[in-house]
């Protein structure tokens, strides 16, 4: 079942990344922008138990060691693993991270950040920050967003490492029916 | 003899080792109650079996922690087990009560990796025997 549904997986990333990559060669040239697909079971299961799988590349490897380094004090929670999945996530997101993978976005977002820091939220990071610049702090908390961990309220696309601003849909303020919408 | 969690904890580092993740153990929340009032018995001797009121009073009373965060297991699953609940990073949390998710406490290493997490979370502290059994006992009520 796994096995299936992870090659199901890989067969439309393929088909929707070279489809992608025609399309951004024919008009605007920021394929590459788009975040590399990765894949690593335990990310996928151990992360996603609590936020969204965040993308390694949103983050240089500094940041994704001190990170993997503190579970036990992760944001206010324990999300402490055993060691051998910890490691196994801690090695992937290292090797996929931002001044790793050579992806222009992440390349940005790495060279936005001082050498001697290492953020832990990608929204403390120069670049992400400067881009979101413009979000009212009331807009952050509307109940479909809750907060700036929910990269994917607006970024519909942002599960296939897609956070170009085309894809984006900021939800409404109405209480009641985006938060029914999003059960 | 070995209690089920104990051999539990032994197999996934074996386990771990070899694979390294997705381990699983199989189990049903009955055998997973057999399992703690092993370990209850052993932590106390005096044991006399698991509550649904203890067990409702731990997964619905708040505590004030040392730095000052209001902090219970009902703040994120809801105070109704067969809820969705939400996560504090706002995804949702499929519902605790076998009744509603009957997924739950059917694997003893996913069972004692959240009780590791929450316990400290919610507690400051690792959980008892008695109270994870209470607390699945009283979850097992829940209809």
């Amino acid at each position: 079942m796994k096995g299936i549904d992870l090659w199901r997986g890989a067969v439309l990333a393929a088909t929707v990344l070279g489809t992608s990559a025609l399309l951004a060669g024919g008009h605007d040239g920021d394929g590459d922008r788009r975040l590399p697909p990765v894949t690593n079971a335990a990310w996928q299961a151990e992360c996603s138990s609590c936020h969204e799988p965040y993308h390694p590349g949103l983050l240089p490897a500094r940041s994704w060691r001190t990170l993997m380094g503190d579970l036990g004090h992760h944001f206010g929670d324990n999300a402490a693993l055993d060691p051998v999945t910890r490691d196994d996530i801690a090695r992937f997101l290292v090797a996929n991270a931002a001044d790793v993978n050579g992806n222009r976005r992440s390349a940005k977002i790495a060279a936005s950040i001082p050498a001697s820091t290492a953020p832990l939220r990608i929204t403390e990071t120069g670049y992400v920050r400067a881009k979101h610049d413009e979000i009212r702090a009331d807009v952050w908390r509307r109940p479909a967003v809750g907060s700036r961990a929910n990269c994917a309220a607006c970024h519909r696309t942002a599960g296939e490492g897609d956070f170009s601003e085309r894809n984006v849909a900021i939800p409404k303020a109405g209480p009641t029916a985006v938060a029914a919408g999003r059960r | 003899m070995r209690s089920r969690l104990l051999f539990a904890a032994g197999l996934s580092v074996v386990i771990g080792g070899i694979v390294g993740t997705g381990v699983a153990l199989a189990a049903t929340p009955q055998q997973l109650l057999v399992d703690y009032s092993v370990l209850a018995k052993r932590e106390a001797p005096a044991f006399a079996g698991f509550s649904v009121a203890r067990g409702a009073d731990l997964y619905g009373q708040p505590r004030m922690r040392a730095d000052g965060v209001k902090a219970s297991c009902s703040g994120c699953h809801t105070a109704d087990p067969k809820a969705a609940g939400r996560s504090r990073a706002n995804k949702d949390i499929a519902p605790l009560a076998p009744a509603a998710n009957p997924r739950r406490f059917t694997d003893a290493v996913q069972v004692e990796k959240w009780f590791a997490r929450n316990c400290p979370d919610v507690l400051e502290r690792a959980c008892t025997a008695q109270e994870k059994g209470d607390f699945i006992t009283y979850l097992l009520s829940v209809k």
